[in-house]
């Protein structure tokens, strides 16, 4: 009796443990957004500050580009994340239901690219854009999320397709639907679980992006947040207040879709391992 | 309605032969049944027939025009699924009402097909329900209302009962039977149960590995197996087999044995030659103090009959009769096979006359 | 016939879009990236472009900083990798054993994996900054630090910064991968087991790790690799430095393409880094194929 009393305890201070590491840097993150310029370098290390303000978050949204570099991410993140979800599902959609020669090769394709170090092609890629005036664009930042995001988006629609029985696409096609108006009508509305996690997951990943945004966008016309975020680290080393505010504000979005669409992420990848 | 023929049809995966040269002609309006084991093609030549599988080699025809290039939605042929697969997200009005709604009839056509048809499978009140608030049976039925809805030439049926429980299936087999006795539409129906395709068929196709055994009514199945493989699978319980040869003599066949079993006509058969005697356990005579005499290994009481299991002929004899035998197990009693109703097979399985 | 055709080329349809983008934006660069290596090619001299054999191999052979970079990059790599299974799947369990307000729990603690991974970098660079973060002065506190200072630029620990922010970025991923491949141990193995006399530890060992090792396996090579090519933290949190001592080969690709705009040498050196990516490709291969004779 004592020993399971100490096996709970021990469980729930363990929890606690994680609770405490995962958290607390977020924590000191928003301590910091709401510290007052002056008060900053004499309370770096109490926990909370004695005088908590805004004012940092207001400067950052009306003295600074950020709002700016917010909405290009949103722009940059949402299109990539709707793009991806698309041709991923028409893929993914393939891979499920057909048994094709190309198959394995594409499989294949898709798998190294998912292994191979994308840092590699941030040169050529500038190459190749450059000419085509797509750099210093979001158009061109789109093109080249779109083209990353895919693979993976591809194997997690295609787990959700899985799922489904085939035998609804036969008898809508018995019914007189083509296949492609089966798969809109049918298919489609049945996977919106699987809709709603690429999307979700997409729109994250694209929203972390960091190096090729660097690379390919130099202006703050452009600039996605990761970008501005870290031009602004560079010029305004000394006003940890107003950068953590912007931290803040840049978490808000990515967490948001993540607390959302965390429970279909655990489904999808459960679902693809239970199928082996 | 319409009349369905099948021609050479042969259907390989890759280098695998699935379907060896099958041939059909089922005429308009008749209740066909393919049965078999498991892998044996039937589900797969009825897919080729739906149109959703290819054709290797071989035609088909549906209403004497041939269907092999054209998309299973231009064949005007309906399919009942195994698994009913009715569309999730609609109603029972919606998913009855899905094929009119794709060919833009008018609204109140479709209301007054679906309606019909409704009434026909008892589903008035379920039009408002989508499937998961439906049971085994009532999904049953709906996936047939779709079908019914769509007024095609043909029906195909899937191993339609093969995922209810033994009550329902008894119900719902005297449901389709009655439906196609008002309907009269042609129908083709796929099942390994050879119940179903006793009580259902006008004929039976008796299929095994990618080849047909035997085409006939169910009784001619039964009264007549063409081959071992057709008189082992049609008839519960199975019918009892005894390897042994044909004497001419006087016509008798010789079992491992020694015993004779007088076959009380000659046979086209070599004197000699090895054979099988084949007799079902409900023909066999037991008791009546006549036959030769056979020790009672099991006895299983099935309410309205029994089952002995027996010992003769070197062998194990299952007897099948309607008395309540209160034979013992370790007993002996006394059997007699009737010589009209022994079979006789030569060495390759098929029906020596 | 017409029909035949259609039929086959179906499934290409559904998938060319996806397709075409990616070869055009991921094999085509490569294809080009490739060729730099053997060309001089720095996009602040118009003139260059030209060929110039493995003279950038040469130099790589002789640059210090590669060899180290290289170093790092394993060191880099299997330190956080064992941090994050480890933390991983210690977190997998606990969230195995169902107690109140798990579900809440479960989201707060993979929570770190949607910050993005240039904000986790800032976030713990300033942790580590005597100036604003806590951490040197709690260091300094239990006598690990002699005065708060930033080990960002400390040269013989820097590199423990960017792990540690990467282990805390990473703990979730493994920890839910592992989560649902827990959750797929039948239970009544365990009940069986605790039936024949087995203790916790017993069953850890003799139903869970059997179970889990698929997962286990292929989870953390394919980690692996995605980590190795992980600059995003490094970038963030110490450029490199300080003088170059954090470099990955990542770290060091990007630096050399994005701040010396030495597209040629940048090119060597992904060379490089692709080749050791396939030896380590074929490793896992030649290994599963010797584990399945033995099997």
């Amino acid at each position: 009796m004592r020993e399971r009393l100490l096996g709970t305890i021990a469980h729930r201070l363990a929890i606690l443990v994680y609770m405490a590491f995962a958290l607390f840097p977020l924590f000191w993150l928003l301590k910091v957004s709401v510290t007052p310029p002056d008060l900053l370098y004499s309370e770096g290390v109490p926990m909370w500050p004695s005088r908590a303000t805004l004012d940092n978050f207001s400067f950052v949204l009306q003295h600074t580009d950020f709002p700016k570099y917010f909405r290009n991410s949103v722009i940059v993140s949402g299109s990539t994340a709707i793009i991806v979800t698309l041709l991923a599902s028409l893929a993914g959609y393939a891979l499920s239901r057909f048994q094709f020669r190309g198959k394995p090769w594409i499989i294949v394709l898709m798998l190294l690219t998912q292994m191979f170090p994308l840092v590699m092609l941030v040169a050529p890629i500038f190459k190749m854009l450059s000419p085509l005036g797509l750099t210093n664009s979001l158009t061109g930042l789109v093109v080249v999320y779109v083209a990353f995001n895919v693979p993976f988006a591809t194997f997690l629609m295609q787990s959700f397709f899985d799922g489904i029985p085939k035998d609804l696409e036969e008898a809508a096609m018995i019914d007189g639907a083509t296949r492609f108006r089966a798969f809109r009508q049918i298919i489609l509305p049945l996977t919106l679980p699987g809709i709603a996690a690429t999307l979700g997951f997409v729109f994250t990943a694209a929203w972390s992006e960091l190096l090729f945004a660097l690379m390919l966008i130099s202006g703050a016309a452009s600039s996605t947040f990761p970008v501005g975020l870290l031009s602004f680290v560079s010029k305004f080393a000394v006003d940890f207040g107003q950068m953590m505010a912007a931290g803040v504000l840049a978490l808000i979005p990515a967490c948001l879709f993540f607390l959302l669409i965390q429970r279909y992420l655990v489904q999808g990848l459960t679902a693809g391992a239970v199928k082996g | 309605m319409a009349s369905i023929d099948v021609t050479a049809i042969r259907k390989n995966y890759g280098s695998i032969a699935v379907l060896h040269g099958v041939d059909l002609a089922i005429r308009d309006g008749e209740f066909v049944v393919l049965v078999g084991p498991s892998g044996c093609g039937k589900s797969t030549l009825l897919r080729m027939i739906a149109g959703l599988e290819e054709i290797t080699a071989g035609e088909i025809q549906i209403g004497g025009m041939r269907v092999n290039d054209l998309e299973p939605k231009d064949r005007d042929i309906a399919m009942v699924f195994q698994s009913y697969a009715l569309y999730p997200h609609m109603t029972v009005a919606g998913n009855m009402s899905y094929s009119l709604r794709l060919r833009r009839a008018a609204k109140e056509l479709i209301a007054g097909k679906v309606a019909s048809a409704a009434a026909t499978l008892g589903l008035e009140n379920l039009l408002e329900r989508r499937p998961r608030a439906l049971s085994g049976g009532q999904r049953q039925r709906v996936a047939m209302g779709r079908a019914i809805v769509r007024a095609p030439k043909a029906f195909l049926f899937d191993e339609p009962l093969s995922n209810l429980d033994a009550r329902l299936r008894e119900t719902m087999r005297g449901e389709i039977k009655r439906l196609h006795q008002s309907l009269g539409a042609t129908s083709i129906y796929v099942t390994h149960d050879q119940i179903e395709a006793m009580t259902l068929a006008d004929r039976i196709v008796a299929m095994n590995a990618g080849l047909v055994q035997q085409v006939g009514s169910p009784l001619d199945l039964y009264d007549r197996p063409a081959n071992l493989f057709v008189a082992g699978f049609i008839g519960s319980p199975a019918m009892n087999m005894f390897g042994g040869t044909y004497r001419a003599a006087d016509s008798a066949f010789v079992a491992h044995d020694n015993t004779a079993i007088p076959l009380g006509r000659a046979y086209q058969c070599a004197d000699g030659a090895p054979v099988t005697l084949g007799i079902r356990p409900e023909h066999v005579v037991v008791g009546g103090g006549q036959g030769a005499a056979a020790p009672v290994d099991l006895v299983e009481p099935t309410g309205f009959g029994t089952i002995l299991h027996l010992r003769a002929l070197g062998a194990d004899l299952k007897a099948f009769t309607l008395e309540r035998k209160t034979a013992q197990v370790g007993e002996t009693t006394h059997v007699t096979l009737p010589p009209e109703r022994l079979h006789l097979f030569d060495q390759s399985g098929a029906r020596i006359a | 016939m017409l029909r035949r055709f259609a039929i086959a080329s179906e499934p290409y349809l559904y998938s060319a879009p996806a397709l075409i983008l990616i070869v055009v934006v991921m094999l085509a660069p490569l294809a080009l990236g490739l060729s730099y290596a053997f060309r001089d090619v720095k996009l602040l001299n118009p003139f260059s472009g030209g060929f110039v054999g493995l003279d950038h191999f040469r130099e790589l052979i002789d640059d210090r900083t590669f060899a180290r970079a290289l170093k790092n990059t394993f060191f880099w790599a299997g330190a956080s990798v064992v941090l994050q299974f480890g933390f991983g799947l210690i977190l997998a369990l606990l969230l195995n054993r169902p107690f109140a307000g798990r579900s809440l729990v479960q989201a707060l603690v993979f929570l770190p994996w949607a910050v993005p991974s240039f904000l986790s970098g800032l976030n713990w660079a300033w942790m580590f900054n005597p100036v604003v973060g806590p951490i040197p002065h709690w260091l300094a506190a239990i006598g690990l630090m002699d005065t708060p200072a930033n080990i960002l630029s400390d040269p013989h620990n820097a590199m423990w910064g960017p792990i540690i922010a990467n282990v805390w970025w990473g703990i979730p991923f493994f920890a839910i991968t592992l989560l649902a491949a827990l959750q797929a141990i039948p239970r009544d193995l365990y009940e069986a087991a605790s039936i024949d006399g087995a203790n916790a530890v017993q069953r850890f060992k003799s139903i869970t790790l059997p179970f889990l090792a698929p997962t286990i396996a292929i989870t953390i090579l394919l980690r692996t690799v995605w980590i190795a090519n992980f600059a995003d933290l490094i970038v963030v949190m110490t450029n490199g430095g300080p003088a170059d001592r954090t470099q990955i080969v990542a770290s060091y690709i990007f630096t050399q393409a994005f701040r010396r705009l030495d597209f040629g040498y940048a090119s060597a050196i992904a060379v490089v880094l692709l080749l050791l990516l396939m030896a380590y490709a074929l490793l896992i291969v030649l290994l599963r194929q010797s584990l399945l004779k033995r099997a």
